[in-house]
């Protein structure tokens, strides 16, 4: 029961609270380069949570089997940055040969992800906050699902802003940004959130 | 005199995150200080020029096939090193970049000019253009900072100049803030500059080759002014 409570904290924490794109910044280019259609939000979000769960599950006995007992955790940078890129290359291989479909849905985004800090940020997250195995994948998992979520409202206030009347100079990027600060702003909201349904 | 040019086209012409609009996320999430976005800003510019003159030396040693696994393996070694350097002797700077120091390697500035200028140039064009990219990237963060630190705290590199009159908006230490400063600070850019607007897109991204997602097809033929 402390266990589901734990897990349960940790993955409404990573969705609402903490969310990666909007109070922890990690993800930004893809949150803002791929949000302008509903369908590649999905997709990316989707993508960017599965890697990030395997990236954890991968890198956690990397981390304390490899690194830790040769007292090299200095090296955890380089070595979580390998160890995602050539996952991101495998699981790219798999999917085009063995789930055509998926890869169809997914694939694309793929290469992008590699150079995602979302994906190293999470890694290196669960190591500065101490969790297990299991802890470390209900993170990544809640993280994943946050980015999506993250991305779909704002697919959603992008499509709105594509028909409005903007400001020369607003026009592009800055908009883009000042309509992310607000939905971030809306976020605040959540604040105490988890604290007050778990007692914690 | 093209030398000279390599080094001041990063400063204000193509500013790295200011024009071309890269490296958001550092840009955001360090910038609650004006001296955070310092120290960024310099850790990240001699991760540039180490990991563009690297890059240009053994270019023609590194498979096109395996490359940006390559590149990424130098930038991941000097960040390491930039942040056992750091962790030694300015212990406090260390611990307020926290995670982002380590995600200096996968920002996407350093990753870009390895695949757009340092993996096709000599050695001393490659030091400078990162030389002046670095600093580009300094000088948003120290301005996006500064502007975050001034309204949301009342305080400039740690002094106090705003009248205690003035209650600090606490809105611009916020996440929300930075997402506000910073389209503020690119959209007078824009205007001063009279720039065609852009959305931040994947054009820039080194991964752009291999992508083909829905999203980055669109942007690419909507955005870029090149």
């Amino acid at each position: 029961m402390e266990l589901a409570r734990n897990l349960c904290i940790i993955l409404l924490t990573g969705i609402l609270t903490e969310n990666f794109v909007l109070s922890k910044f990690l993800g930004i280019c893809p949150f803002l380069g791929v949000s302008n259609k509903f369908s590649s939000s999905l997709g990316m979000g989707a993508a960017v949570t599965f890697v990030m769960m395997c990236a954890s599950l991968v890198t956690y006995p990397i981390y304390y089997g490899l690194l830790v007992p040769l007292g090299i955790e200095y090296m955890n940078t380089i070595a979580f940055i390998l160890v995602i890129a050539v996952f991101v290359q495998l699981v790219e291989m798999v999917l085009k040969k063995y789930i055509p479909p998926l890869y169809k849905s997914l694939g694309v985004y793929l290469p992008l992800i590699t150079t995602n800090c979302a994906v190293l940020g999470v890694t290196l997250l669960n190591l500065t906050e101490e969790y297990d195995l299991l802890e470390s994948v209900v993170n990544s998992f809640g993280a994943g699902l946050g980015f999506m979520m993250a991305m779909l409202i704002f697919a959603g206030v992008r499509g709105r802003l594509a028909e409005c009347d903007i400001p020369k100079a607003l026009r592009g990027a800055p908009i883009t940004l000042m309509a992310a600060s607000i939905v971030s702003l809306a976020f605040i909201g959540f604040g105490g959130v988890v604290e007050n349904i778990f007692g914690a | 005199m093209s030398y000279m040019k390599e080094f001041t086209k990063g400063i204000i012409k193509e500013n790295p995150n200011m024009v071309m609009l890269l490296g958001m996320c550092p840009t955001l999430a360090v910038t609650t200080m004006a001296v955070n976005g310092l120290g960024m800003g310099l850790s990240t510019t001699f991760v540039l020029v180490c990991s563009n003159v690297v890059i240009s030396l053994i270019k023609k040693l590194i498979p096109s096939a395996v490359r940006l696994p390559c590149y990424i393996v130098v930038i991941a070694g000097f960040v390491t090193f930039v942040s056992l350097m750091l962790q030694a002797f300015i212990p406090a700077l260390y611990s307020s970049l926290g995670m982002f120091l380590s995600l200096i390697t996968v920002n996407c500035i350093i990753l870009g000019r390895a695949e757009m200028f340092a993996s096709k140039n000599k050695v001393l064009p490659s030091a400078l253009d990162g030389l002046g990219m670095g600093l580009g990237f300094t000088l948003t963060l120290v301005l996006v900072g500064s502007i975050r630190e001034i309204f949301g705290a009342g305080q400039w590199f740690g002094i106090t100049v705003m009248p205690e009159v003035l209650e600090p908006m606490t809105l611009f230490i916020l996440p929300a803030g930075g997402f506000f400063v910073l389209g503020a600070v690119i959209a007078i850019v824009n205007r001063i500059m009279k720039k065609k607007p852009r959305e931040i897109s994947c054009q820039n991204c080194p991964n752009a080759g291999n992508c083909y997602s829905g999203g980055c097809m669109q942007n690419q033929e909507n955005g870029g002014n090149e």
